[in-house]
């Protein structure tokens, strides 16, 4: 079988799903949020690399090696606010973070 | 000097009534009564002027008060004979009362704002005697309401003063409400309010039917029924009486001059200055005498079993204004007056003794607690038993010419009418009940035992210094000079103004002040009956001394074997007839239950409920369910932003496609 742009595509839709569902279904932890939108951009990346190989344009790699650069931060940097915020509140359960309630 | 003698006290009331804090009490005593004083010595020199001399009887007027279409109102003071009567009536007895409270309240912190009271309302009560128009006095007539009002309820951190004042105010509403319609009725048949005008008006409206309610009534008789209205309410007539008892709540320099001598007696005053309009509607003095016959004999029964010291007084002032309207009901306008006149000195004097008893009880006003008072208060006791003897009608005493007097017009006037009969006999057996009540308050306050549990602890002390111990003492000097000249009053005050009065003197002295028809000759016929019925009262009078003397002072026990065999009369007496507790059911319950109806259910559920509280709560109800929206969760805001997204994308798609 020929793997083609379609099942390039699709596992990335399929990534791209499974993070958004574990953004919005995740109940329990806060480090399942970060992973879900680690999940987004890897897809997003996926779908850069498919696209730049399929265009012959190196321009999508380049992209996407310079995402996996901010992502790496991004992760840093939300695990650093991750273990301030157990410090202070000793808790990372979803269900305890709703100060924003009005 | 009219106008001094009127506006004196309310100078008096006003320097006071403002700075009474930073003057101080003293002050404030000195100022209100020098005033009061004043006031009094040029209110007899009006009387021997203008009713014992020659001097003209004049209006001074002071004002415009009201001008609107065909209603003109003038502040006015309309001096005459019946005027400079109730003047020296009033400042004489305010003058004594202001002198009295001076000792009677020493210990009081307020006494400044008492002193204010006092003259306000002595200037009110003079507004209302020397008023020229219906108005003038109704002002008058609502002044001493509201200064009633604030004295009955001014030791206000008690509930029971609070009840008893606002009960006053409320029940006087009734009648003043009769009174102002009365006005009205006036005003729509002459035009006209002033006394002058609506007097020269009045015969020729005798007879004339008025068409009210798809009624035709003679207009003379409503208008007066209903002015009569009025002075039922101010001078506590039967079915309009309760509040007076409850007045007594207040302090008793006020009961004297408020709710005994003046304010009372201002429905009598009323009547009497109304005469050329009753002399027209004899349905309505008929009315008069049977109210006041109901009431002089109702309370006088009440008066019997009463046990306050000061209820008793009360009840008796309101027997003895029943005597008056009989008076005036009959056509003895002058005759009401000059019991008016004597009834002033020697309730106020009862009253103003009373509070010399309660003064050395320590505040105790409870008889069956007195008891033997008579060696430690001396002088009290004298002037008690004058007042007494005055009340009572021993010959000679001013009771003895005005209330016989009364009597015997009922006789004459019973002669031809079946309400003077009715009259006749209820003040007879109501003078007899007069005499026992007043004489069991003196037995039972000064005589047999003493009923102060400690008071040989006291006496055995022999500790008189520190001035706490509790044997009753007599008041200070300054309580006893009103006591001794109010005891002069009633003792000579019959004796020396009969003649002028209800004598051969009284046209001279009244001068047209008081109007009798042509057919009016009460107060001859009243000379003419035969000497019999004249020494009725007087054995009445004895029978009720003899009997008190025999129940309470040679066979004391008799009056407890007396009430427990009659349980159910004395229950009946002693709770008055059981009139409290019949307007409670029929006027107080349901205007409770109307006003928590219109309280609750009609402001509260309808007005508030639909209106701004139903809007509120609607208000409450989206917000909350909006709050709901706002949980708090990240996971739940990027819910939202993605179906937002998502609807964005499709919707573009799909506007896209198309």
């Amino acid at each position: 079988m020929q793997i083609g742009l379609t099942h390039y595509l699709s596992v990335a839709a399929i990534l791209f799903t499974l993070g958004v569902l574990g953004i919005i279904l995740n109940r329990k932890n806060i480090i399942i949020i970060l992973m879900s939108v680690e999940l987004i951009l890897l897809s997003v990346n996926i779908n850069l690399v498919t696209f730049s190989t399929f265009l012959g344009d190196l321009t999508g790699q380049v992209f996407s090696l310079f995402i996996l650069t901010v992502a790496a931060a991004e992760a840093a940097i939300g695990l650093a606010i991750l273990v301030t915020y157990y410090r202070n509140r000793g808790s990372i359960a979803v269900e305890d973070i709703n100060m924003m309630k009005g | 000097m009219y106008t001094a003698i009127v506006f004196l006290p309310l100078l008096g009331f006003l320097i006071v009534g403002s700075l009474g804090r930073s003057l101080g009490p003293r002050q404030s005593e000195i100022v209100t009564t020098g005033l009061l004083v004043v006031s009094a010595v040029l209110s007899w020199i009006a009387f021997i002027h203008v009713g014992l001399g020659t001097a003209p009887a004049s209006t001074p007027v002071l004002g415009e008060w009201i001008n609107s279409g065909g209603l003109k109102i003038d502040w006015a003071l309309r001096i005459d004979t019946l005027t400079v009567v109730m003047l020296v009536v009033v400042t004489s007895v305010s003058c004594l009362v202001h002198v009295y409270s001076i000792g009677y309240m020493h210990e009081d912190p307020s006494r400044s704002r008492f002193f204010a009271y006092l003259s306000l309302f002595t200037f009110a009560m003079l507004m209302l005697v020397t008023a020229d128009n219906l108005v003038q006095m109704f002002f008058g007539w609502e002044g001493v309401g509201l200064a009633s009002y604030l004295l009955i309820g001014f030791w206000y951190e008690k509930p029971s003063a609070c009840a008893a004042a606002i009960k006053a105010f409320v029940v006087n509403r009734v009648g003043d409400f009769g009174f102002a319609l009365g006005i009205f009725l006036v005003f729509a048949l002459t035009g006209s309010v002033a006394f002058d005008t609506i007097f020269a008006a009045a015969p020729g409206l005798a007879n004339k039917p008025i068409h009210i309610f798809g009624l035709n009534a003679d207009a003379m008789t409503i208008t007066c029924l209903l002015l009569f209205m009025g002075a039922m309410g101010k001078s506590a007539q039967f079915l309009l009486h309760t509040w007076l008892p409850d007045a007594m709540e207040g302090p008793t320099p006020v009961s004297a001059l408020i709710h005994a001598a003046t304010m009372v007696t201002a429905g009598v005053f009323m009547v009497a200055r109304l005469s050329p309009l009753f002399e027209q509607a004899p349905a309505a003095l008929t009315f008069v005498t049977i109210v006041g016959a109901t009431t002089a004999f109702f309370a006088a029964t009440v008066g019997l079993v009463q046990n306050d010291i000061k209820r008793v007084i009360a009840y008796s002032t309101c027997s003895q204004l029943g005597y008056m309207f009989v008076a005036l009901g009959v056509g003895g306008y002058s005759l009401g007056i000059f019991h008016l006149f004597t009834h002033a000195f020697f309730k106020a004097l009862l009253f103003l003794g009373a509070g010399s008893v309660i003064h050395a009880m320590h505040h105790e006003q409870d008889m069956r607690k007195m008891g033997g008072l008579r060696k430690d208060i001396p002088f009290t006791f004298w002037m008690m038993t004058i007042g007494t003897l005055a009340l009572t009608g021993f010959p000679l005493t001013a009771g003895y010419f005005s209330k016989d007097a009364i009597i015997e017009a009922a006789y004459a006037s019973g002669l031809h009418s079946g309400a003077g009969v009715y009259a006749l006999l209820l003040l007879t057996i109501a003078a007899g009940f007069t005499s026992f009540y007043s004489w069991r308050l003196v037995f039972m306050t000064f005589y047999g035992e003493r009923h102060v549990a400690h008071d040989e602890h006291g006496h055995a002390n022999d500790d008189h210094s520190h001035g706490h111990d509790h044997a009753p003492h007599e008041s200070p000097t300054v309580m006893l000079i009103p006591l001794g000249l109010l005891a002069c009053g009633a003792l000579f005050a019959g004796l020396a103004f009969a003649s002028s009065f209800i004598g051969h003197g009284a046209d001279e002295f009244w001068k047209k002040s008081i109007y009798s028809g042509p057919d009016n000759h009460i107060l001859h016929a009243m000379h003419e009956i035969p000497h019999a019925v004249g020494f009725v009262p007087f054995i009445m009078m004895t029978g009720g001394f003899l009997l008190a003397l025999y129940v309470y002072v040679l066979a004391p026990g008799t009056a407890k074997r007396i009430a427990d065999s009659n349980p159910l009369l004395y229950k009946f007496l002693l709770n008055k007839w059981y009139f409290d507790e019949l307007y409670d059911l029929i006027f107080v319950r349901p205007a409770f239950w109307l006003g928590r109806l219109f309280w609750k259910g009609g402001d509260g559920r309808i007005i508030d409920g639909l209106g701004p509280d139903g809007i509120s709560a609607r208000v409450i109800d989206v917000t909350n369910r909006v709050v709901r929206l706002q949980t708090g969760y990240v996971y739940h805001y990027a819910f939202a932003m993605l179906i937002g997204v998502a609807a964005l994308i499709s919707w573009y798609l799909v506007g896209g496609v198309r």
